[in-house]
């Protein structure tokens, strides 16, 4: 059994500064995500390519429901709000309207792979000219740690409590491989936010999917494993740890599709 | 004024590119499939897109997308159709992004879907019912121009009638006034700037930008809708002096009533017509003015009577009224049955005249 995060106390260990400068695209950093969250991580990583790439003029961010919104609302980006699983489509309407700007969506598993598995897969198969990302923690963060569609089996969570099981929850999704499969789609690559040797593969993947999008290759998408130590109701520190324990075990690491 | 034969649906397509829309994704569905085809043969042509989505969902939510650029952008379907879209009309009202809604309808029985509207939250849609393809014309571009003004979805209630049958049509270009920039679109141009824009239902607004938030917002969107509801409703009535019996009817079963009304009042019988051309707002106050003191309002509707309750809460005397239309759907399932006829308006009207109080 994982032990209980003591709140009685002070944290034992003293919070460390890991950088010094955030990135300019963050009008601020007061953000509401729990301790342990990896999702800031990913983002950061995102603006951080976009300034690279010089390309935050003309770009805009398209983005689903759940922890990662806040993202959209402190980031100095246009930005859309959009319905529940709809982001991919959304994305199509603003890309074909807006042939130069380079258009992202941001959803989490429960968005994308529970809600809009369908608005992805297609918007892959018309071979958008968009960069669809993915923050995947495996779980409902922001209603409090329920099973989505890609929860990894043994996972507990409110609505499985005794962990995923196939019998009673059918087995989870690697939306990555399936988009692989798709002729539409030009770049499809996982990455993770547990290490720093994984976060700067990851920023990797990233910027290669940007730069595919500006070259007009297709659809380009990365999924990001992010840490959800609240949802899957264990230890703060333990977070990335686990991430790779469990959700690393189903969800490869690497790129599944690049251009010939 | 050259008139050239032509089917509702090309029509309809032809004056929403000439009032400047260029973008538009549907799902195939009768009778609305007319218009998603005319609109994929000529969008393209006026440097426009048109998709053919995969779902209705994906169609809603492109078009939803293309709006926030800034694009004159369009949609639609039948009413199943239109059911699945809901949530996004909703997200369009609170969004405040202006997407026109093209409902070719199957009947008369989507009345209360594009009045009452099937998404969350409180809002409204204009809704224009033409009762044929002139005025289907004419409305197209009235709504672009509407949904822009008052940044806000708006809804064409078609019919197979206006989607499917050939009139000599003359599709001119109408004006309706300059419209404000909009400065709100997304281009990506302020991203970076410090001044970045957001488009969101809860209008939070960024840090630098803070929005209302959604009490605020929401507060002036009510505010909105009352502003639209006082200023745009259109109606249509010829009640002379002496009028006794009004009949409403809306939409294209209203030249049925056209029809019948002339024929009795040559034949004596002080009896008018009165139609919303505006579902929503709905003409209330016209409404009560055109009815006061008539004996009978008969509201010729082919559904179980979903307009009738807005004439309910307009109509000075309640007891005035009576439904003289009900359910009609032909075998097909896509138009309207045995009641669309004026030999059965015809009785249905007498019956309740000369029935007692």
């Amino acid at each position: 059994m994982p032990t209980i995060v003591p709140t009685s106390a002070p944290p034992v260990v003293p919070s460390q500064q890991v950088a010094e400068a955030a990135p300019s695209l963050m009008q601020s950093q007061e953000h509401e995500l729990c301790p342990g969250c990896g999702h800031p991580v990913a983002w950061r990583l995102v603006l951080e390519c976009m300034e690279e790439l010089d390309i935050a003029a003309r770009s805009i961010i398209i983005v689903g429901h759940g922890c990662y919104t806040q993202m959209m609302r402190l980031s100095d980006l246009d930005s859309l709000q959009c319905l529940h699983g709809r982001a991919p489509a959304v994305g199509t309407g603003v890309k074909r309207m807006l042939p130069d700007a380079a258009v992202f969506t941001l959803q989490g598993d429960g968005d994308m792979v529970s809600e809009g598995l369908a608005e992805v897969l297609h918007a892959a198969a018309r071979g958008e000219r968009i960069t669809s990302l993915l923050f995947n923690n495996g779980v409902f963060g922001d209603t409090g740690g329920h099973m989505t569609a890609s929860t990894v089996l043994g996972q507990r969570t409110k609505t499985s409590l005794e962990g995923r099981e196939p019998g009673a929850h059918g087995y989870p999704v690697d939306v990555s491989r399936l988009l692989a499969q798709l002729d539409g789609a030009a770049y499809v690559a996982r990455g993770a936010v547990n290490t720093p040797g994984m976060i700067a593969r990851t920023k990797r993947m990233i910027h290669r999917a940007m730069e595919l999008q500006l070259a007009g290759a297709g659809f380009t998408f990365v999924e990001v494993l992010t840490m959800c130590p609240t949802g899957w109701f264990v230890p703060t520190p333990g977070g990335p740890q686990y991430l790779e324990d469990s959700m690393m075990a189903t969800y490869g690491i690497g790129e599944l599709k690049t251009p010939d | 004024m050259t008139l050239r034969l032509m089917q509702g649906s090309e029509a309809v397509a032809d004056a929403a590119i000439l009032a400047g829309c260029r973008f538009f994704a549907g799902y195939p569905m009768l009778p609305f499939t007319e218009l998603l085809e005319q609109m994929s043969r000529k969008l393209p042509t006026a440097g426009g897109v048109c998709i053919n989505a995969e779902t209705e969902i994906e169609a809603v939510n492109m078009a939803l997308g293309a709006a926030a650029t800034g694009a004159r952008s369009a949609t639609g379907s039948c009413g199943q159709g239109i059911a699945l879209m809901q949530e996004a009309v909703a997200e369009c009202a609170l969004n405040e992004l202006p997407v026109v809604f093209f409902n070719m309808a199957r009947g008369q029985q989507d009345y209360f879907q594009c009045t009452r509207g099937g998404g969350w939250g409180d809002y409204r849609t204009i809704t224009l019912a033409p009762k044929d393809i002139p005025e289907a014309v004419e409305h197209t571009q009235l709504l672009f121009h509407l949904a822009d003004q008052y940044r806000t979805p708006v809804i064409l209630l078609g019919d197979y009638v206006i989607a499917h049958t050939h009139v000599g049509v003359d599709v001119q270009r109408r004006e309706y006034g300059p419209l404000p920039a909009k400065e709100w679109a997304l281009d990506g141009s302020m991203s970076g700037t410090g001044q970045a824009r957001e488009i969101w239902t809860w209008a939070r607004g960024k840090p630098n930008t803070p929005g209302p938030g959604p009490n605020v917002h929401w507060q002036d969107l009510a505010e909105k809708y009352r502003a639209i509801d006082a200023a745009e409703a259109r109606w249509e009535a010829d009640v002379p002096e002496g009028t006794e019996v009004v009949v409403v009817s809306f939409g294209t079963t209203a030249a049925f009533v056209d029809y019948v009304v002339e024929d009795l009042r040559a034949e004596g019988v002080p009896i008018g017509s009165f139609r919303p051309v505006t579902l929503w707002p709905f003409p209330g106050e016209a409404l009560a003015e055109a009815t006061a003191g008539c004996r009978r309002i008969l509201v010729y509707e082919l559904n179980a009577g979903q307009m009738v309750d807005d004439v309910r809460i307009h109509a000075a005397d309640r007891r005035a009224i009576r439904s003289i239309g009900g359910v009609s759907q032909d075998s097909s399932g896509m138009r309207q049955g045995d009641l669309l006829d004026a030999d059965v308006l015809r009785t249905r009207i007498m019956q309740a005249i000369e029935e007692g109080d």
